[in-house]
C-alpha cells in the first residue's frame, strides 16, 4: 500500500532523510526505531505532507498514487492518519466539532453523505468506550488543558473514528504511564486488520510489547540500516543503537 | 501544496449589488438650507430643527479627530450628499405598497420583509439610505406596549419621548461625528419598552446604503423602562463602489432601574477591494446610560466590514449595581483598518463591567483595540474584567492595543488580560491532517477564538456571524 523509494528530505538546507526505502503492505505493522535526530519524526511529517520539508529526491506511492502531489488534507482523505507526537491545542473549538467536520470532509471526498449530528454522536459513542474518552473530554476544546495521557488517547480515538488505511503513530508512547500506554495500545490493536497498515515510530521497545510489530526497522542518520522481526527491538533495547551503528561501520570498512 | 499565509486572493463581497430605484437626492454639500430641507422632508417640529442647526454651528467649530490609529485621505464634507430617499415614497400602509425593487434588495440580503417568511420572533425595521422603508410586526409589538418604529415616525407619533431622550446620552456637541450626525441624521430606529415588559421578540434593523456619493447618518434611540428587557440587533451592508462612503451613526441606549438592553451588531459594510479602493468609513458613536439601580447594558459587536471603523460602544454605569458588558469581534482583512473598543465609566456603587475583545488581522489589515475603564471616586466596590486577545494571520498585518485605566476609588477590583497570537501553522496542519482544507481550518480556528463573543449573540445570528467570519476570511490563506 505504501512504497517509499530513495527518499531524500531536507529542512532549511540540511538533509535529514538520505535515501530511505520502505514498503508497507496492507495488514502489516512496521516499527521504526532509532536514536534522536535520526529522522523518525521527519519521515512521519513528510508522509503527512508537512510543507516545511523539502523533498529533493525519491518518491512515495500510496496505493499507486504519487503521494507527494497531494495536499495534506487529500492525503488524510485518501486514508493516511498521523497520531501527533505533540497534538496542538485549538482553543474554543470543541473536540467533537473538529472530529465531525473532519469525518464529514473525508466522507465527502469519498462521495458519501455527511453524518448528521445524532448519527455522528452514536458512531463516536462506541469508539469513546474503547478509548475511555468521557463526554466531557469530547466537549472540551481540542487538546486544551488535556493531560499528556488524554492527548494521546484522544489521538487514537480520532484514529478510531476516521478509520484510516494507513496509520502513522509518531512516538505515541512518549509521556504515557503504563495504564495509559495500555489503553492506547488496546485502541491501536482493535484497529489492526488485514486491510490496514501501521507505521509505529518509537524510541523505546516498551510500546512494542503491546503493539507487536511484524517488522522492526532501525533508522540511523536518515537511512534504514537494519530490518528484522519483533526480536530486533529486544536486541536494540539490550545493546543500544550504538551496536547497530558499529555493525554498520564494520560492514562498510 | 504549501499553506501560504501571506497570499491574499480576491474574495467577492456578496452584498455588493446596486438596486435601481428612483432616488431623491439632496444636492451635495452641507449648509443650513440642506438641514432645513431634511427637517422639512421629515415634517419635523421646530425644536428639532433648532437642535440640528445648533449642532451644525457647533460642528463648524470642531476638528475631525486625528488620534485614531487609522490612516485615510481627508474627507471633503462638502462633496457628500446628506439625504437620499427612494422617490415617491408614500407612507406605507402595508408591504404591498413597498417598491418591489427595494423588497427584492432585502430578499437578496436574506432579509425577507414579508412577515410570513421571516424568522419567527424577529421584528425588522428596514432602513434604505436615508429612510426607514418598513417596520414589521408593529401590531404584535403594540399589543405588548412596545413601540418599534423609525425615528422619523417616533418624532411625529411620540414627540414627548423623543424630546425627552434624544441627545440624553450623546449630547449634540459630544464629538465631531456625533455633532455632524445631529445636524443631518435622517432615519434610524426607535424602541420604547414600557415598565415591566419583556419584549416578546428580537428587534432588528437592517441598514442598507444604496445611493452613490451619499452619507448615511442614522440615529437609534432605545429606552427600556423600569424592569423591562429588550434584545436588539442591527445589520449593515452596502454596494461595492470605488468611492469611499461615510456612515456616521449615533446610537443612544437608556436603561432604567432593573432594565436590561442587549444590543448586537453585525457590521458588514462594503470593506473595499484588495487594493484598498472604496469601502465605507464607519465612524460611529454608541453609548448607553445605565441610569437605574441594577440596570444592565450589553454590547455585542461583530465587525467584519468597512474600510475604516472608528467606534467605541460605551456604558455609563450610574445606577448602583449596574452592569456594563462589551463583547467584540473585529476582523480586518485586505487593507481594512479598525480602531474600536469601549468605554466603561463607573459612577454608581458596586457597578461591574466586562470587556471581551477579539481582534483578528489578516492580509494588510490593521486592528486596534482602544478601551477606557474609569472608576469614579464614588464608585466604591466597582469591578472590571478586561480580556483583550489579538490574532494575526500572516505577517503583513498588525494588532495594536491601547487600554486606558483610570481608578479614583481604592476599593475597585480591576483585572486585565491580554494576548497576541499568530494563527499557528501547527494548528492548520493538524486540522489538515484530519481532512480539512487549509481555508476551513483557518475558519474553524478563528471561530474558536471568537467563541466567547459569539455565544453572546442571539442564536440565529450567532450562526450568521460564524458564516460571515468564514466568508470574510476567504482568501486569507492561499
Amino acid at each position: 500500500m505504501l512504497e517509499i523509494k530513495n527518499l531524500h528530505a531536507s529542512v532549511e538546507g540540511q538533509e535529514i532523510l538520505k535515501g530511505l526505502n520502505l514498503t508497507i503492505n496492507a495488514g502489516e505493522v512496521h516499527s521504526i526505531m532509532g536514536p534522536n535526530g535520526s529522522g523518525k519524526s521527519t519521515l512521519a511529517q513528510v508522509l503527512a505532507g508537512r510543507d516545511s520539508y523539502e523533498i529533493t529526491e525519491g518518491e512515495i506511492l500510496f496505493e499507486g498514487k504519487d503521494l507527494l502531489e497531494l495536499e495534506p488534507e487529500e492525503r488524510a482523505c485518501e486514508g493516511i492518519f498521523m497520531a501527533f507526537q505533540y497534538p496542538v491545542e485549538i482553543p474554543g473549538v470543541a473536540n467533537t466539532y473538529l472530529l465531525r467536520e473532519a469525518l464529514n470532509s473525508v466522507r465527502k471526498y469519498r462521495g458519501e453523505e455527511p453524518l448528521k449530528h445524532i448519527e455522528f454522536a452514536k458512531y463516536a459513542k462506541q469508539k469513546m468506550e474503547v478509548m475511555q474518552i468521557s463526554d466531557n473530554l469530547l466537549k472540551r476544546a481540542v487538546n486544551e488543558g488535556f493531560s499528556g495521557g488524554e492527548k494521546k488517547r484522544n489521538e487514537i480515538f480520532q484514529m478510531q473514528v476516521l478509520e484510516p488505511k494507513l496509520a502513522i503513530l509518531d512516538e505515541t508512547d512518549s509521556g504515557l504511564d503504563i495504564d495509559a500506554l495500555k489503553v492506547v495500545s488496546d485502541g491501536v490493536n482493535a484497529l489492526r486488520s488485514p486491510e490496514r497498515g501501521f507505521l509505529v515510530i518509537t524510541h523505546y521497545q516498551r510500546l512494542l510489547d503491546y503493539i507487536v510489530p511484524d517488522f522492526v526497522h532501525v533508522l540511523v542518520d536518515g537511512k534504514i540500516v537494519k530490518t528484522g522481526g519483533k526480536e530486533l527491538a529486544l536486541e536494540l533495547e539490550d545493546k543500544g543503537y550504538g551496536w547497530v551503528e558499529e555493525e554498520k561501520t564494520a560492514a562498510n570498512s | 501544496m504549501s499553506v501560504d499565509l501571506e497570499k491574499l486572493a480576491e474574495q467577492e463581497y456578496k452584498y455588493g449589488f446596486v438596486t435601481d430605484v428612483d432616488q431623491e437626492v439632496a444636492p451635495v454639500g452641507l449648509n443650513k438650507d440642506v438641514i432645513r430641507m431634511i427637517s422639512a422632508k421629515k415634517e419635523e417640529p421646530e425644536w428639532l430643527l433648532e437642535w440640528r442647526l445648533k449642532a451644525y454651528e457647533h460642528w463648524l467649530t470642531m476638528k475631525e479627530p486625528t488620534w485614531p490609529n487609522v490612516d485615510y485621505p481627508a474627507i471633503d464634507y462638502q462633496a457628500i450628499s446628506y439625504y437620499a430617499a427612494p422617490k415617491n415614497m408614500p407612507k406605507l400602509e402595508s408591504l404591498d405598497d413597498l417598491d418591489p425593487e427595494i423588497k427584492e434588495a432585502y430578499d437578496k440580503l436574506g432579509i425577507p420583509l414579508d412577515e410570513q417568511k421571516m424568522l419567527a420572533g424577529v421584528a425588522v425595521d428596514a432602513v434604505f439610505d436615508s429612510v426607514s422603508v418598513i417596520t414589521t410586526f408593529k401590531e404584535t409589538l403594540a399589543e405588548a406596549g412596545v413601540i418599534f418604529c423609525s425615528i422619523s415616525d417616533a418624532v411625529r407619533e411620540h414627540p414627548e419621548l423623543v424630546k425627552k431622550y434624544l441627545g440624553f446620552v450623546v449630547p449634540s456637541n459630544d464629538n465631531f461625528y456625533a455633532a455632524l450626525n445631529t445636524a443631518v441624521f435622517t432615519d434610524g430606529s426607535f424602541v420604547y419598552i414600557p415598565k415591566g415588559v419583556r419584549c416578546p421578540m428580537e428587534l432588528s434593523t437592517y441598514f442598507r446604503i444604496n445611493a452613490e456619493n451619499t452619507g448615511q447618518f442614522e440615529r437609534t434611540l432605545i429606552i427600556a423602562e423600569e424592569g423591562s428587557y429588550v434584545s436588539y440587533l442591527e445589520g449593515c451592508t452596502a454596494p461595492k463602489r470605488d468611492e469611499n462612503q461615510l456612515h456616521a451613526a449615533v446610537v443612544e441606549l437608556i436603561a432604567h432601574k432593573d432594565a436590561t438592553i442587549k444590543y448586537s451588531t453585525i457590521q458588514n459594510w462594503y470593506p473595499g477591494d484588495s487594493e484598498g479602493k472604496g469601502g465605507i468609513y464607519n465612524f460611529v458613536t454608541k453609548r448607553g446610560r445605565c441610569l437605574g439601580n441594577n440596570s444592565h447594558i450589553s454590547w455585542t459587536q461583530v465587525e467584519t466590514g468597512s474600510a475604516i471603523t472608528w467606534k467605541y460602544p460605551s456604558c455609563i454605569l450610574e445606577g448602583d449595581n449596574s452592569v456594563g458588558e462589551f463583547y467584540s469581534v473585529a476582523l480586518t482583512n485586505r487593507k481594512q483598518q479598525a480602531d474600536t473598543g469601549t468605554k466603561m465609566i463607573h459612577k454608581g456603587k458596586n457597578t461591574s463591567s466586562t470587556i471581551i475583545s477579539k481582534g483578528i488581522s489578516a492580509g494588510f489589515g490593521q486592528n486596534t483595540y482602544r478601551g477606557l475603564v474609569e472608576i469614579g471616586k464614588d464608585a466604591s466596590g466597582a469591578r472590571n474584567y478586561t480580556q483583550c486577545d489579538s490574532m494575526l494571520i500572516g505577517d503583513k498585518c498588525g494588532a495594536h492595543t491601547f487600554p486606558y485605566i483610570e481608578v479614583k476609588n481604592s476599593t475597585a477590583q480591576m483585572e486585565h488580560e491580554a494576548s497576541t497570537s499568530k494563527i499557528g501553522e501547527d494548528q492548520i496542519f493538524y486540522c489538515q491532517q484530519r481532512g480539512l482544507s487549509a481555508e476551513d481550518a483557518v475558519s474553524l480556528i478563528v471561530n474558536g477564538f471568537c467563541k466567547d463573543v459569539f455565544k453572546e449573540l442571539p442564536f440565529e445570528f450567532a450562526v450568521e456571524a460564524e458564516k460571515l467570519l468564514s466568508i470574510s476570511l476567504e482568501g486569507s490563506v492561499g
